[in-house]
């Protein structure tokens, strides 16, 4: 057997393929409810960071340090294994939606609260001076500057987010992981972990160039 | 009549330094007051204080009858008296028009069609009628500051709060800034005027207020401070501007 009927089978690819769609289906859909729920709390974070009374605060603070310094396997195997013994029994398509949006909030607070302290102080302060009121100043004035200023750190953690959606696999989440190792089980081929591994390039590469050209754009304006 | 500013043993410290150290003073309505003094000398605070981007930590600051030491207030407060800045404190990512309209959407409760029609006309009155769909940082400074000066008069405010509106320009910008804030002053609106030009203060002001560490020095006429000043901090001061 050649190396290319070992790792590329074109047969075993044919086969499998539907499978590892079927997969890549679910990692699009756990990843993008990760990323849009993540950005959400962690712009609720960032204002609760930033604006809230001091106990409040430093809440805040406690939540987005402890889920930056847990590791995502771990808080995903304590909520599906560990929550059922107090009778909290989630799906795995859940358990890996909560815990990779409880760490991208934690990650995407800390840089919209960096994107908002970026934004010059004088422009709040006009948008105060204006009689604006605090939600309005943020939603005019302050956020969609700051949003602006980190869209390159904002869309790398959203790129994180979409490769830690394999760990899912280890709840048997059928991904395109899983899938694929089922595959290749089934084939007794390696080529549907190979397909997996092109697939998951070729769906985070443009975003990856993305932001390199976000980045490039941004320093030249700053400057 | 009751003045529309007035300033009662206002006092700031950051740590130990004495921003303003007990001010008194009254505004008029329809008055054209010019602050002056040296740098650090309090006048910036001054200003800041009346609509609160600064806090006092003591004495009373009544705009309007309102108590600007209160929550419920400040925004009345806020609504009626327009500030211009030095460096004009543009919203970039809004187009010179969107800038102008934005609070009295939000503020007034303008429709967008009402705001951008009182924004046209504005900013046609400050000279930028063929600006509008630019964005500032397509301005020249000069510009940009009138754009800022549209911004505070779309409120219609009943005072205009100027910090050192032409610091951050260009000389050869500074005369058609100047000239637009001395239109202005013949529309009877209240202006406060923190400057260091002082050919400027000598036409426009009613009154100048002269300031030094945090307290007011001298105030009068621009005749009495400029021609015939008493305190030697002022004496001192003039001579160091005319020097310079």
């Amino acid at each position: 057997m050649s190396v290319f009927e070992t790792f590329l089978n074109g047969k075993v690819f044919i086969d499998t393929l539907p499978l590892l769609l079927r997969g890549l289906r679910i990692t699009i859909g756990l990843g993008a409810a990760a990323i849009l729920l993540g950005a959400a709390g962690g712009l609720l974070l960032a204002l609760l960071r930033l604006y809230a009374p001091a106990p409040v605060r430093f809440l805040t603070i406690s939540y987005i340090n402890v889920f930056r310094a847990i590791p995502l396997l771990v808080l995903l195997i304590v909520i599906y294994y560990a929550l059922p013994f107090v009778g909290l029994r989630l799906t795995s398509f859940t358990s890996a939606t909560v815990a990779l949006s409880l760490v991208s909030a934690a990650y995407c607070a800390e840089i919209l609260r960096a994107g908002i302290e970026g934004v010059p102080r004088g422009q709040s302060e006009a948008a105060r001076a204006l009689g604006l009121s605090p939600i309005r100043q943020m939603t005019d004035v302050i956020l969609p500057q700051a949003i602006k200023l980190v869209i390159p750190p904002l869309t790398s953690n959203a790129i994180n987010v979409m490769k830690d959606t394999s760990l899912a696999s280890v709840v048997a989440m059928p991904d395109l992981l899983k899938q694929a190792t089922q595959a290749q089980a089934l084939a007794a081929n390696p080529t549907p972990l190979i397909s997996a591994a092109l697939i998951y390039i070729v769906l985070l590469l443009p975003l990856v160039s993305l932001v390199g050209v976000a980045e490039i754009r941004l320093a030249r304006r700053t400057r | 009549m009751a003045p529309i500013i007035n300033m009662l043993g206002v006092r700031k410290t950051y740590g130990t330094f004495k921003a303003l150290d007990g001010i008194d003073l009254n505004v008029e309505e329809g008055e054209v007051v010019v602050v002056i003094g040296p740098s650090g000398s309090g006048k910036s605070t001054l200003i800041r204080c009346i609509n609160q981007l600064e806090t006092h930590q003591s004495g009373t600051i009544r705009v309007h009858g309102l108590d600007a030491g209160r929550r419920g207030d400040l925004v009345r407060i806020r609504t009626e008296a327009g500030m211009v800045f030095q460096n004009f404190n543009l919203f970039p990512h809004m187009s010179v028009l969107r800038n102008v309209a934005l609070a009295p959407v939000r503020v007034r409760g303008l429709s967008w069609t009402e705001a951008n029609d009182r924004a046209r006309k504005l900013l046609i009155r400050v000279g930028l009628g063929a600006q509008i769909d630019k964005f500032p940082n397509q301005l020249s400074g000069g510009q940009q500051q009138r754009v800022g000066i549209a911004r505070a008069l779309a409120m219609e405010p009943k005072i205009l709060l100027f910090d050192e509106p032409t610091s951050a320009l260009d000389p050869e910008m500074v005369g058609e800034v100047l000239d637009v804030i001395q239109q202005l002053a013949r529309t009877g609106v209240t202006l406060v005027i923190v400057t260091h030009e002082m050919g400027f203060a000598r036409r426009v002001a009613d009154r100048v207020v002269f300031m030094d560490a945090g307290r007011i020095v001298e105030v009068g006429p621009p005749k009495a401070i400029f021609d015939a000043p008493q305190d030697p901090r002022l004496q001192t001061f003039l001579k160091s501007i005319l020097a310079s």
